[in-house]
């Protein structure tokens, strides 16, 4: 276990946070030849097909609040969301010149329809989109997202130029599960003691998964749960609540400390899912592909971009989070012209008023600057359910 | 002194024939819908991409088309209020406006084109077609009627090409899970050589709908494949393919259309026979309906005729070849929602709207961009400059909206289109001059 204090460990994370430039990538890869890198866009693709090729996952999340927009501006109208021209302008600036592959999952019609541009833009690039089922059976939805990971594979092996053995590939989930154990232990904890895990260190500290090898990763999170647990961080009167929307386009991380800042603790959130897409362990025994496919179908998480064929069970995900967390109110927090987020932010809302769960909305873009306003909204949300909650 | 004001009429607007025969469709199937719970009829809700037809039809189930009832009320200007009604019940501002005019209206009591409420569906056949949108809006409208809501999903023609994989998908879907619910919500068992004969008659109206199409090839083009377009593809698109009916309007079509080839003549216009063809155009995107008639007038009024569109395939694409097979029903079926135009990638688009542009001896390009369509819109901008720089042909950009009036500026729109005429103009005499040199 290192000797890194949690000042040291969120530093770092946040110098990996605000380097544009992927330098940890680029280093990685240039530490050896031959090494590849993938990118990949929200919300989910099984990395560890990636990193059984022996390549690294890299999430692409558009450029934040720290890049200016010259270029991508002009790919799209004002009623697109920020995510996709950043994106675009990460990669005519060059600041993904490195990267041998970009994976565009199915998510909304926006990221969809990127994934034709960027092969327009960069037809020397593999690109491809990666097409997940909306239907959950085995033999229907599950054969046909296992084909799916299969030509994935046998792209990644033709970049990769060697063959991807299936003891790799469960060598790769093992390391993935361990990761997401991690991770799922850095979310109990925040939920148990949020002010020993501030929303905006999480943020940071899950969000340099997307760059680092997983390994990397996930003995940062040990680290830091350690380091954390070790101090002593006073403990303040907020309430505690459930964020939910920001599962493509991010917030600035001024966002996140706003929320914060107004009397909030973040007890859960949507917030970079591929760290936790799927619930449990996968098996290491069988066909590997198989086993991601049944995850995949059976034990991943619910968000606006997923098809929830139950009726009764639409929305509960979030009521149980509100339930296992001890939240006490939820915040829509939906990227502007956001598809996905805004048509099913109705629908969740019917669903906690039947509950009894209050709820606040706004909306955001990746370049947000002005804090004030959300503060403002928050923090009377704040003091609403203090004021006013049942206990 | 007394004044008195006279009115003035509107003037008659002139109709086809065949526009006629549509409008008689439309309305008995309407009267349909509305009788359909006092005369025992059920009815399935779809999408226009990925429409079965063919396959309700066989569950003998009246087909509701939310889309078709969001550009009835917006034609008929009654979406705007609509959309504010459901964005008042706290839709966002930023979706999409077919889905809040549905929402609009349900809340409004459901009342139909024809003045008649409206059924509430038995079934919701989600196909989740070229659009994630649909995805949504059939969870909202699932919500409401909390009726057996059937998923069919299309996987997104990335790469240019069906896969075996996608079709063994669909299939699958189709025999293991559409089929069943809809013989358990109709009671109708299902008959495969029932959809068979349908199929074939879906191919034969496909024949007569690519003739009248491709007719935009020739000079003066007899159709505007865009506002007209509107109409033609009204029962392809919609609960006619598959019925005689469809082969009725699209035989009678034809012949129209040969009648006006054999006269030299173009598209008929709302204000009678367009005069001479001075642009032709190819149009991607769809159109506005709130302001219909005066959009399209911008654009007669100045000699523009639309020669070919790509929102004319948004429910089906034929003019490539593909037609309905009745020989592999449940395969076709499949293929032909793969085949739909928000289904295909961005560089099959571009290379629609390429071909069109040459096939169709076209003057440039027009991109009409909804605001709320992010299906069609992401990524235009790049199709713009893409088909500008394989064909050399002037491409211009507009930016409307489906049925939310809030989003057409007349005066902007017309603006930009005599801006680009001129600019066809100029192109065009400076091309003569390098000629003539």
């Amino acid at each position: 276990m290192s000797e890194q204090t949690s000042t040291d460990i969120v530093e770092r994370c946040q110098t990996l946070y605000e380097d544009l430039n992927f330098s940890a990538a680029r280093q990685w890869k240039d530490a050896e030849a031959g090494r590849k890198v993938i990118g990949y866009m929200p919300v989910y693709i099984p990395r560890e097909i990636i990193h059984a090729a022996g390549m690294l996952p890299l999430g692409v999340l558009g450029g934040g609040d720290q890049l200016e927009v010259i270029h991508g501006d002009a790919y799209y109208q004002s009623y697109i969301c920020r995510i996709p021209r950043s994106t675009i302008e990460l990669g005519v600036s060059g600041r993904l010149d490195f990267v041998d592959g970009m994976l565009f999952p199915s998510i909304c019609d926006v990221i969809r329809n990127l994934s034709g541009m960027w092969k327009m833009m960069f037809p020397g690039v593999y690109a491809k989109y990666f097409d997940v089922p909306q239907t959950y059976e085995d033999e229907i939805g599950g054969k046909f997202y296992k084909q799916e990971m299969a030509e994935l594979l046998r792209d990644l092996e033709e970049l990769a130029g060697r063959k991807v053995s299936e003891a790799s590939l469960r060598k790769s989930i093992q390391v993935y599960n361990v990761n997401r154990q991690m991770v799922r232990k850095l979310y109990a904890l925040r939920a148990q003691k949020p002010w020993q895990v501030p929303a905006a260190e999480a943020y940071l500290v899950l969000r340099a998964g997307l760059v680092l090898p997983v390994e990397e990763h996930t003995t940062l999170i040990e680290d830091y749960l350690a380091a954390v647990e070790a101090e002593n961080r006073p403990i303040r009167d907020n309430c505690r609540v459930i964020v939910t929307g920001m599962f493509c386009e991010q917030p600035p991380l001024n966002l996140i400390k706003s929320l914060e800042l107004s009397g909030c603790y973040v007890v859960d959130d949507d917030l970079l899912l591929i760290t936790r897409w799927l619930i449990g362990d996968v098996p290491l025994d069988g066909d590997p592909l198989h086993n991601l496919s049944q995850a995949f179908l059976h034990q991943s998480e619910c968000t606006a971009a997923k098809y929830q064929p139950n009726l009764e069970e639409k929305g509960q995900y979030l009521v149980r989070a509100v339930q296992r967390t001890g939240a006490e109110g939820v915040i829509f927090a939906s990227p502007s012209f956001c598809d996905p987020a805004l048509l099913d932010r109705p629908m969740l809302q019917n669903i906690l008023k039947a509950a009894g769960i209050p709820y606040i909305a706004f909306k955001y873009a990746e370049n947000s600057g002005q804090m004030q306003p959300i503060r403002e909204q928050a923090g009377t949300f704040a003091d609403s359910i203090k004021l006013w909650s049942a206990a | 002194m007394k004044i008195t004001t006279t009115r003035t009429q509107p003037k008659e607007v002139l109709k086809d024939a065949s526009m006629m025969k549509q409008k008689e469709m439309m309305a008995t199937h309407y009267d349909r819908l509305a009788n359909a719970e006092a005369n025992g009829d059920k009815v399935a809700s779809t999408f226009v991409p990925g429409n079965l037809n063919e396959l309700i039809m066989c569950f003998d189930l009246v087909n509701n088309l939310p889309e078709v009832n969001a550009i009835q009320s917006g034609l008929r200007r009654q979406s705007g209020a609509y959309v504010m009604e459901a964005e008042k019940a706290g839709h966002s501002e930023d979706v999409c406006t077919y889905v809040k005019s549905d929402i609009g209206m349900m809340a409004k009591g459901n009342i139909g084109p024809n003045g008649k409420k409206l059924p509430d569906p038995d079934v919701l056949l989600l196909s989740y077609t070229g659009c994630f949108t649909f995805m949504k809006w059939f969870e909202l409208l699932r919500e409401q009627y909390k009726c057996e809501t059937i998923f069919l999903q299309t996987p997104y023609m990335a790469d240019g090409k069906i896969t075996p994989n996608m079709i063994e998908y669909m299939v699958k879907q189709l025999k293991e899970d559409v089929i069943p619910k809809l013989e358990k919500v109709s009671g109708v068992k299902f008959d495969i050589d029932r959809l068979r004969e349908y199929l074939k008659k879906s191919a034969k109206a496909e024949d007569d709908l690519v003739y009248i199409l491709q007719s935009g090839k020739r000079k003066p083009s007899p159709i505007d494949a865009y506002f007209g377009g509107i109409y033609y593809i009204g029962p392809i698109f919609g609960a006619f393919r598959g019925t005689d009916d469809a082969i009725d309007y699209y035989g009678f079509l034809r012949e129209e259309v040969d009648q006006r080839i054999a006269g030299g003549l173009g598209p008929v216009t709302p204000d009678g026979p367009m005069g001479e063809e001075r642009y032709r155009l190819v149009v991607e995107g769809p159109p506005n309906y709130t302001n219909f008639r005066q959009f399209w007038k911008m654009f007669y009024e100045e000699g523009a005729v639309v020669v070919a569109s790509s929102y004319t395939k948004v429910g089906g694409t034929y003019d490539f070849g593909f037609r309905h097979d009745p020989d592999r029903p449940l395969e076709t079926l499949a293929e032909y929602c793969l085949g739909v135009y928000t289904n295909r990638s961005l560089p099959m688009r571009v290379e629609m709207l390429t071909n069109y542009v040459n096939e169709y001896e076209a003057d440039g390009l027009l991109i009409n961009s909804i605001k709320s369509c992010n299906s069609f819109s992401a990524g235009q901008l790049l199709i713009m400059r893409e088909v500008e720089k394989r064909t050399g042909k002037p491409a211009a950009f507009i930016e409307t909206d489906l049925v939310d009036p809030r989003y057409f500026s007349a005066a902007n729109v017309k603006n930009r289109l005599e801006s680009y005429f001129q600019m066809v103009e100029q192109k065009r005499s400076g091309a003569k001059k390098g000629v003539a040199a």
